[in-house]
């Protein structure tokens, strides 16, 4: 039996760092917990989550699930959640925990909070502290009933240490004939950039609009990730006008923990996005830019000279 | 093929005076996502591949504003469960599978989340509830096979993931699917005509109560504002000695 239930994201390889700040939270709210992996072919990432404290990997493997398609994922969660009596399922905000969680919560007839930050306890029972409103606002937030399903923000919690006896790795049984079978997966854009995902990078540099086209944002914004070994990020702005993929957004993620905002001048949401980062440095050329009022360090000049100069002293550093 | 649409009232998120904040009588629009799903249902209707569009939304009849719009834009007609508590994502999609077995519609196409609540559930519970494939996140939508299936582009933190679902199924849109249209005067003429539909949760034969409630709400802390830096050497001396980052 375990109290909680972690879902555990990893990309075929390796585990999510950010899919483990989760634990964080069940470490908080007490209790034991296991950590729940589905996937094809996990040994290798079962073998790297048993020092983490859980009561026991459950590993789901089976070639039914080498894609995480909603619906299969969401059966098993919910059947292996049942199966260990687990009163909370966890997982760390992202588009995959978002895609299944919430199906699962309903299969399993429970309610579900999104994205915590903080938890409370009064009065015996714990309230949970979340960001509505695009981040402009935070709402605390009371549950009712026996189960109840959340996604942390991985921002907010520590990483877990991992220095806890092995714990057991358990096989998940699952039927795969009698998994739904409504959603096939068709392909995934590979990327192919050596550089560190947007979500798990320690620092990330990010560029608007006035960067102007690809070839420019590439140069600048990718040059000075490359200096500093970090990812790239883009406004709303730059991805429209296709200086930048999609997925390089910088939205609700709030994972970052240094930030470079290049040319960005501060949209509401965009603030929203970043004011959890430890770091902020902003360069822009309008000092009254909304942006330099919660930068750690401000920069007022001409992007095209400043950032030149900055790849170059990071490089000599 | 039919299509149903539901949509949520939110406070006009570009109102910087009532962004989230209990205001007096804020603007209330359809929530931005929404708007792109009902945009979705009109352009399927327009290349011929659907031949009714229904809302659905809940609300107290305050809402029916959002519903006036909604029928300018170009859907065909709506339906408003008439319910004015602070429901949960739960809550709705219980309400909404009421909606759906009563409709019987081929696809169910909604925002991913409302951008005042911004949970991120509805649709999937939706979907859970039902046993049907769900789609989130989408960005790109074809009917595939004579309607029985739709391929859809998926925005995920990895990239761009294509699925098939096999209808009826969930569809949810990212911000990228469209750009909705602006509401013309003969759509306002003609919405005053389609018909809203009132119903009760009791009417429809579903009862629910919220598990989760908002205690309170309120305002972030504000960062501070940092250092202004005068130049390179500068800002690079003090991520090296000050933020220790270099």
């Amino acid at each position: 039996m375990a109290e909680s239930l972690i879902l555990i994201e990893h990309d075929r390889e390796q585990v999510k760092r950010p899919a483990l700040h989760a634990i964080t939270l069940a470490r908080q709210l007490g209790g034991e917990y296991a950590l729940l992996v589905l996937g094809h072919g996990l040994d290798g990432i079962a073998a790297s989550l048993v020092s983490y404290g859980a009561s026991a990997v459950v590993v789901a493997d089976d070639p039914a699930l080498a894609e995480p398609l909603a619906d299969r994922y969401a059966t098993v969660i919910a059947e292996a959640a049942r199966g260990c009596g687990a009163k909370t399922i966890l997982g760390t905000s992202s588009t995959f925990s978002k895609d299944v969680l919430p199906r699962a919560a309903a299969l399993l007839d429970a309610p579900m909070v999104t994205d915590v930050v903080d938890i409370e306890e009064m009065d015996g029972s714990i309230s949970y502290r979340r960001p509505i409103n695009a981040g402009s606002m935070f709402a605390m937030v009371k549950m009712e009933g026996d189960c109840r399903v959340l996604t942390v923000r991985a921002t907010a919690f520590e990483p877990p240490a991992a220095d806890a006896a092995p714990c057991p790795i358990k096989r998940f049984h699952l039927d795969a004939a009698s998994l739904p079978n409504g959603i096939q997966f068709i392909s995934r854009e590979e990327r192919t950039s050596d550089r560190p995902d947007l979500t798990e990078a320690r620092v990330v540099v990010s560029g608007g609009r006035p960067l102007k086209d690809k070839e420019t944002f590439e140069r600048l914004v990718g040059g000075l990730a490359d200096a500093l070994g970090g990812a790239i990020g883009a406004t709303r702005a730059a991805v429209d006008a296709g200086m930048a993929p999609n997925d390089y957004q910088i939205g609700q993620t709030g994972k970052i923990e240094w930030y470079i905002a290049i040319g960005i001048s501060g949209a509401i949401q965009h603030l929203a996005g970043i004011k959890d980062s430890r770091i902020i440095v902003a360069i822009n050329k309008d000092p009254d830019a909304p942006i330099f009022q919660m930068a750690t360090y401000a920069l007022v000049g001409d992007l095209y000279q400043i950032v030149p100069q900055l790849i170059e002293s990071i490089r000599q550093a | 093929m039919k299509i149903l649409v539901p949509f949520k009232s939110v406070p006009d998120p570009n109102d910087a005076t009532s962004a989230g904040a209990a205001v007096s009588a804020p603007k209330s629009v359809i929530n931005p996502f929404d708007e792109i799903a009902i945009e979705e249902a009109l352009r399927i209707r327009e290349r011929g591949e659907a031949t009714e569009i229904a809302g659905v939304t809940i609300g107290a009849p305050a809402v029916d504003e959002q519903i006036r719009a909604a029928l300018a834009m170009g859907i065909d007609r709506a339906i408003r469960i008439d319910d004015s508590r602070a429901l949960d994502p739960y809550a709705v999609a219980r309400i909404l599978r009421a909606a759906v077995a009563k409709e019987t519609p081929h696809v169910v196409i909604m925002g991913k989340q409302a951008v005042d609540d911004d949970s991120n559930q509805v649709g999937q519970m939706l979907a859970g509830l039902l046993s049907w494939p769900q789609a989130t996140f989408v960005s790109k939508i074809e009917f595939l096979d004579t309607k029985t299936r739709a391929r859809c582009t998926r925005e995920t933190d990895a990239g761009l993931e294509v699925v098939e679902v096999n209808l009826p199924a969930i569809i949810t849109t990212d911000l990228r699917l469209n750009e909705p249209r602006y509401v013309s005067l003969p759509g306002l003429i003609k919405a005053r005509r389609k018909p809203i539909e009132v119903l009760t949760c009791d009417q429809l034969g579903v009862t629910v109560r919220p598990l989760t409630t908002v205690l309170s709400v309120a305002r972030p802390a504000k960062r501070a504002a940092g250092t202004r830096v005068e130049s390179v050497e500068e800002l690079v001396t003090k991520l090296k000695q000050e933020a220790k980052v270099l």
